[in-house]
């Protein structure tokens, strides 16, 4: 058999478990779900605030001193 | 400035207007791979989701039909590969089950269980080229290869979908 032949009796034996869909109807407007999700977004952290907190963990790494007097500050 | 340079540089109402314009055809799309209208209604949020994200990615002279579509196949290829092993059957097919009632029942739900077990990206091009007869070219360029490979992902998966349905019994032509 042929892999056309195959592909159409397959097709064939498909369509009589699972018709095609033809007209699905959208039934609502999804738009007020749309802004649900864009406001559960996270907020975004900016780059600035990463590398502030990069800066103060190698000084804390390098200077281990510093942190009484960065608790004491605080 | 036009709608899609507007939407690329994050206009909201652009994006609104970009989703009132083609979010029926996404859930079109994505409903006869999923073949849910609530998991479709999901997936549509989703893909604009996913779209609203990537626009710094999209370029304003681009084709954001495709681009959509494209995006949707993932978001829907996604959901197939997390409920693979599923074998109950979807509302929307309870209804088109009734295809051919000359078809003994038995018979349907075979093919239906061994269509459903399929691997994701085989039941994918094989919903869309044999039961929804989408061409070879739109399927390609909505999964991102090429149409000679979707050709060779029908064959594997009605390879695939032939030895299921005889190892559940199924009375299947020739190999």
């Amino acid at each position: 058999m042929s892999n056309e032949e195959n592909n159409k009796e397959i097709k064939g034996l498909l369509k009589t478990a699972i018709a095609p869909l033809k007209d699905p109807e959208l039934r609502r407007d999804l738009w007020p779900q749309m802004l649900q999700k864009l406001s559960q977004q996270p907020a975004r952290v900016p780059w600035f605030d990463w590398a502030l907190a990069a800066i103060l963990s190698a000084v804390l790494l390098l200077f281990p001193g510093a942190i009484p007097a960065l608790l004491y500050h605080l | 400035m036009e709608l899609l340079e507007r939407f690329a540089a994050g206009d909201l109402e652009a994006f609104e207007a970009l989703f009132r314009q083609h979010q029926k055809e996404v859930y079109f799309w994505i409903v006869r791979i999923v073949r849910d209208s609530g998991i479709a209604e999901d997936l549509t949020v989703e893909t604009f989701w996913r779209i609203y994200r990537a626009r710094d990615r999209f370029h304003p002279a681009g084709n954001f039909r495709a681009w959509a579509r494209r995006i949707a196949t993932n978001a829907a290829l996604d959901h197939l590969r997390t409920t693979r092993c599923e074998i109950e059957l979807p509302e929307d097919l309870a209804s088109a089950g009734a295809a051919d009632p000359a078809v003994r029942r038995e018979t349907r739900e075979q093919i239906q269980q061994a269509f459903f077990q399929l691997p994701a990206k085989y039941r994918l091009v094989a919903t869309l080229a044999l039961i929804e007869e989408e061409p070879y070219d739109k399927i390609a360029e909505a999964v991102g290869i090429s149409a000679a490979l979707v050709k060779v992902r029908v064959f594997r998966g009605v390879r695939i979908l032939r030895k299921k349905l005889n190892s559940l019994g199924a009375e299947v032509g020739a190999k």
